[in-house]
């Protein structure tokens, strides 16, 4: 590959593009047949299975497939944004193969639900990848070379380079081109070029000089990078894990296993790795906005103050946790995700006993902390008892009956139960959801429909359940918080790739490659005639700027005025960069180098040549 | 957290409908620009083709052939399934100061390769950069208030983003038009912040308000302001780049003996140039995207407690960010210069509108507080 980036930039020697258009044309004629040729080679069946494997080889590791590659792989990314994806959410994908019973099951099987981690997708990051290993392998191989050898040996027409000049020294100056070429040598050398000075004490001595490796290094440690990045990335997920909890205003959480309302290990995760500290929710805090009109009641500030430990015995700590602003305690960190209402409640089983005490989580539903509840009491004797409805911190009821929460905040808070009786199907151990209450199996008891009605609480208050089932009291309301617990031991190892590969890439994209030759010689007349040229490997569009810097320079070393150059100095108005090549040198195309050193001085007709 | 001053957000609002309306003047006076020159352009054109006919019964050779075998050279990119030496050769952008010396007329070229400003005095371009100005600096003015009204910094939600985006949009235009003449640009760049100021008062209006807990953070500071400069940098390549495809299109047309119905065009700079530029403003919005993307990982680590879940937002920045990766691949790429590079260019471009827009609107993600 690094051949082919030498050849983009290196004048062809024949270069049609700047013939006229019938000349151009026979050109491409000649050229055709060779192009032909090739590809009759190429078709030829004769490679065998080493050259098949070295020909699959090179093709993977072409820039072309690395183009190829890398669209597909932005192409393949976009359908996880238009299905929903299991990882982030699995019963919406479920709901989503319901709704669609004529592709749903299709799409699956596509997997289009896991795109992320699909067998297509990780095909095409992995060809990729290996890809650019077998890219970034080769190169920076080459690139060591290059580094450790001399600058390419001068070309025998300066005056092919996208950047050429002269300069001519007076006779009386008493600078032979031997001094000549070590004063440009010098001035280079300063400039951070590495110089090779050549035949120095022949008749027409010249240098090259090359500077910028830091771009090709740059570049590599940037694909490098990547690398870095893609497996920290696969060890976070092996070895991290993450998982959920509610907690309650006065409830703990301890790291074990069983502290977690929902936990997903990595792949090679062990419950040994978990440290158990302590977080304990003691207060928190929500600000609603009462300054808006448009979001008046939303919350913009949630503050949960908490107690920590290190482990059991490590001493307490407060902290705050807050949106943004995790806590962050034995190797993991603690995220504050959701948050609502956990009404208290009493409730006494039939047998008049205190069957459930305590606060009870209320998932939300609508705006203003509109919340449902459900109540399970296994423990109830002699009938198990269930509740499910509403929680409301400001409860409003239209005409119609419909109640709705006017507000997030405990002004007139109030929850609205149905009850039930009989078996909750708890005993069987088969996990339940702790938010939905299977009525099926259970008898009503309090309902709007029944003779009994609902049940209608307000802090405070108590409610008798009929036929002697027991009674409920709302004892008051607390908040609760979700939390988001994580470990991701790759995650720091992906930043610091990360920032590599941008310091890469920067470096790569804003260091410019360069060479510079130069030649001189002693003209009959006893001026010293020196040329230059300059070319660039990559992108360069400074590369006129620097061809004029590095002519001031000389200029000054030999006393001569810069811009006085001779006809090559045809002014050109076009000048890319800065004001600099205002003055550029249009190379000349044709007569060849010796012509200038000898004899010419700048006799030839500006024309140019890239 | 500052309390908010609903009387700014008004003359904020009055700010933003007062630069709309200049921007409309100024679109039309370069609307203006583009008709009247291509106009005047022609006319002189026709006088040096006729001066030319009398002279060139000889064929084209050196000097005024350059000019013309350099378009041809362009043409054959544009057509980018070049692949030998002569296309390559064409390569190294610091040889744009030397696309077509003279050569001006030959292909119905007249804008400077280089985007530098010519001598010549363009009265409709003039007007039309000075309304720009003063455009600019009432919009400014409305997105400062905004800040000062709200307490913080002005991209919150949908509306802030679209007022504050135009904005940024028009900056960096003006501050590109200090160093290059691209003054052809000015209908798409104010067409474009008009769009952006209307769209966002009649659509996504929000009065002045607190931030969402989950955006308050410096990190909205950090990584919405370098999300927003480098799409206001994309939003100058893509117009480069879809101007680019027509220029060669049209290169090729005027190569191959056909009318050149697209006079305005003399206006912009060949597609070879074109090219070039967009590489270099390319390469800084990618940097810039690049940081984009890191700081939003960082931040999403810091909210979510993941740093890459692949939510619907961080998909398309990926995407987005993979395509420009492509494109500077494409520009190291033999036969994916040129034209097919400049395509990647529009549909990053593409990509990018859509992630601020349908994304942001339709899609159901984390992301989904934008004010709506
Ligand atoms: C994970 C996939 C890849 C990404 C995201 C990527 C990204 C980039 C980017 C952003 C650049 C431009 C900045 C620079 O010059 O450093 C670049 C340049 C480059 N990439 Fe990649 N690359 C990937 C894979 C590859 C592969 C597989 C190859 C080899 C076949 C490759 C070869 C190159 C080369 C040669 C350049 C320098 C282009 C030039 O000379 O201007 N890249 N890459």
């Amino acid at each position: 590959m690094s051949e082919r980036v030498n050849e983009k930039n290196n004048p062809a020697p024949e270069n049609t593009a700047h013939k006229t258009g019938a000349d151009k044309a026979g050109a491409d004629k000649t050229a055709a047949t060779p192009v032909a040729k090739a590809k009759a080679e190429a078709a030829l069946p004769t490679l065998g299975i080493k050259g098949m494997l070295r020909w699959a080889w090179t093709q993977l590791t072409s820039m072309r497939t690395a183009l190829f590659l890398l669209l597909l792989l932005a192409v393949a990314a976009v359908p996880g944004s238009l299905f929903p994806q299991r990882p982030a959410n699995p019963s919406i994908v479920t709901q989503y193969i319901a709704d669609h019973p004529d592709y749903g099951k299709i799409l699956d099987s596509l997997q289009l639900y896991d795109v992320y981690s699909s067998a297509w997708f990780s095909a095409i990051y992995i060809l990729l990848f290996i890809s650019l290993i077998g890219c970034v392998v080769p190169r920076a191989i080459a690139h060591y070379k290059a580094m450790r050898s001399q600058p390419p040996r001068t070309p025998a027409r300066l005056s092919r380079l996208p950047e050429y000049g002269t300069l001519v020294i007076p006779a009386d100056a008493g600078i032979p081109a031997s001094r000549a070429i070590a004063d440009a040598a010098a001035k280079l050398k300063k400039r951070g070029y590495r110089v090779d000075v050549r035949n120095d004490d022949a008749a027409r001595p010249s240098l090259g000089a090359e500077r910028g490796f830091l771009k090709e290094v740059g570049n590599l440690v940037f694909h490098t990078s990547l690398i870095g990045v893609l497996v920290s990335v696969a060890a976070g997920g092996l070895f991290g894990y993450s998982g959920q909890r509610i907690l309650v205003e006065g409830d703990t959480f301890v790291n074990t296993l069983v502290g977690y309302d929902q936990f997903t290990p990595g792949t090679n995760f062990e419950s040994s790795q978990l440290q158990p500290y302590s977080i304990q929710l003691d207060k928190f805090q929500i600000t609603f906005d009462r300054e808006s009109k448009g979001k008046f009641g939303q919350p913009i500030d949630f503050k949960a103050d908490v107690t920590t430990k290190e482990n059991p015995d490590a001493p307490a700590e407060k902290q705050v946790l807050k949106v943004n602003d995790p806590v962050s305690l034995g190797g993991t960190s603690i995220y504050l995700t959701g948050n609502g209402y956990a009404p208290v409640v009493t409730i006494r089983d039939g047998a008049g006993n205190v069957a459930m005490q305590g606060p009870v989580v209320a998932k939300l539903q609508g705006d203003n902390y509109y919340s449902s509840v459900v109540i399970k009491v296994p423990d109830a004797r002699p009938d198990q008892l269930g509740f499910a409805g509403f929680f409301l911190p400001t409860a409003f009821v239209t005409e119609e009956g419909v109640s709705f929460s006017g507000d997030p905040e405990l002004i007139n808070p109030q929850l609205t139960l149905n009850s039930y009786f009989g078996d909750l199907g708890l005993d069987a151990g088969s996990p339940q959801n702790v938010f939905e209450l299977d009525v099926k199996k259970l008898t009503p008891l309090n309902a709007r429909n029944l003779d009994a009605g609902g049940i209608t609480l307000a802090p405070g208050s108590s409610y008798t359940l009929p036929d002697g089932k027991g009674s409920i009291s709302f004892d008051g309301v607390k908040r609760y918080i979700g939390v988001d617990i994580h470990h991701n031991p790759g995650q720091l190892y992906a930043l610091i790739f990360a920032l590599l590969a941008v310091a890469g890439l920067v470096t790569s994209l804003y260091v410019n490659r360069r060479r510079v030759w130069v030649r001189t010689g002693t003209h009959q007349d006893g001026r010293t005639m020196v040329e230059y040229g300059l070319l660039a490997r990559g992108e360069d569009h400074r590369l006129a700027a620097e061809a004029e810097t590095i002519r001031g320079l000389l200029a000054d070393e030999w006393g001569l005025e810069s811009g006085q150059n001779n006809s090559q100095n045809a002014p050109s108005t076009q000048g890319d960069n800065g004001p600099a090549d205002r003055s550029g040198n249009p190379v000349s195309a044709e007569p060849p180098t010796e012509d200038f050193i000898q004899s010419t001085a700048g006799s030839h007709e500006s024309k140019k040549d890239q | 957290m500052f309390p908010i001053n609903e009387t700014m957000g008004q003359y904020s609002e009055l700010f933003m409908l007062l630069a709309a309306g200049t921007y409309t003047v100024a679109f039309i006076a370069f609307a203006w620009d583009l008709a009247k020159s291509s106009k005047a352009l022609r006319a002189v054109d026709l006088k040096a083709a006729a001066a030319a006919e009398a002279m060139a019964k000889v064929p084209v050779t050196a000097g005024a052939g350059a000019g013309a075998a350099v378009d041809r050279a362009a043409v054959d990119r544009a057509e980018s399934d070049v692949s030998g030496p002569a296309g390559r050769a064409e390569r190294p952008s610091s040889a744009i100061g030397r696309v077509s010396p003279g050569g001006a007329g030959a292909a119905g070229q007249t804008a400077d390769a280089g985007m530098r400003y010519a001598a010549e005095r363009r009265v409709p371009a003039r007007v039309a950069v000075a309304l720009t100005v003063l455009g600019a600096a009432i919009h400014g003015a409305g997105v400062v208030t905004r800040a000062v009204g709200a307490g913080r910094v002005p991209w919150g939600n949908m509306y802030e983003f679209l007022t504050t985006g135009a904005f940024v949009a028009v900056a960096v235009f003006l501050l590109v038009l200090v160093r290059r003449d691209l003054r052809f640009l000015g209908t798409f760049v104010i067409g474009l912040a008009i769009i952006m100021l209307v769209a966002a008062s009649v659509a996504y209006w929000t009065p002045v308000g607190h931030l969402v807990p989950a955006l308050q953070s410096y990190w909205l500071i950090i990584h919405v302001s370098i999300a927003v400069i480098s799409s206001a940098l994309f939003t100058l390549t893509f117009a480069m780049s879809a101007l680019q495809l027509v220029q060669a299109h049209r290169q090729k047309t005027i190569a191959a003996g056909g009318a050149d119905k697209l006079g305005f065009m003399r206006l912009v700079p060949s597609a070879l140039s074109l090219e070039n530029l967009s590489y270099r403003i390319n390469a800084v919005a990618f940097v810039g995207w690049t940081f984009t993307l890191m700081f939003g990982a960082i931040w999403a680590e810091k909210a979510w407690g993941r740093f890459w879940g692949w939510d619907t937002k961080e998909v398309w920045t990926f995407v987005i960010w993979v395509v420009y990766a492509g494109y500077l691949h494409a520009r190291a790429t033999r036969g994916w210069t040129g034209t097919r590079a400049a395509w990647l260019s529009i549909v990053g471009y593409l990509c990018v509108i859509f992630n601020f827009t349908i994304v942001n609107q339709f899609f159901n993600g984390l992301h989904s507080y934008s004010g709506l």
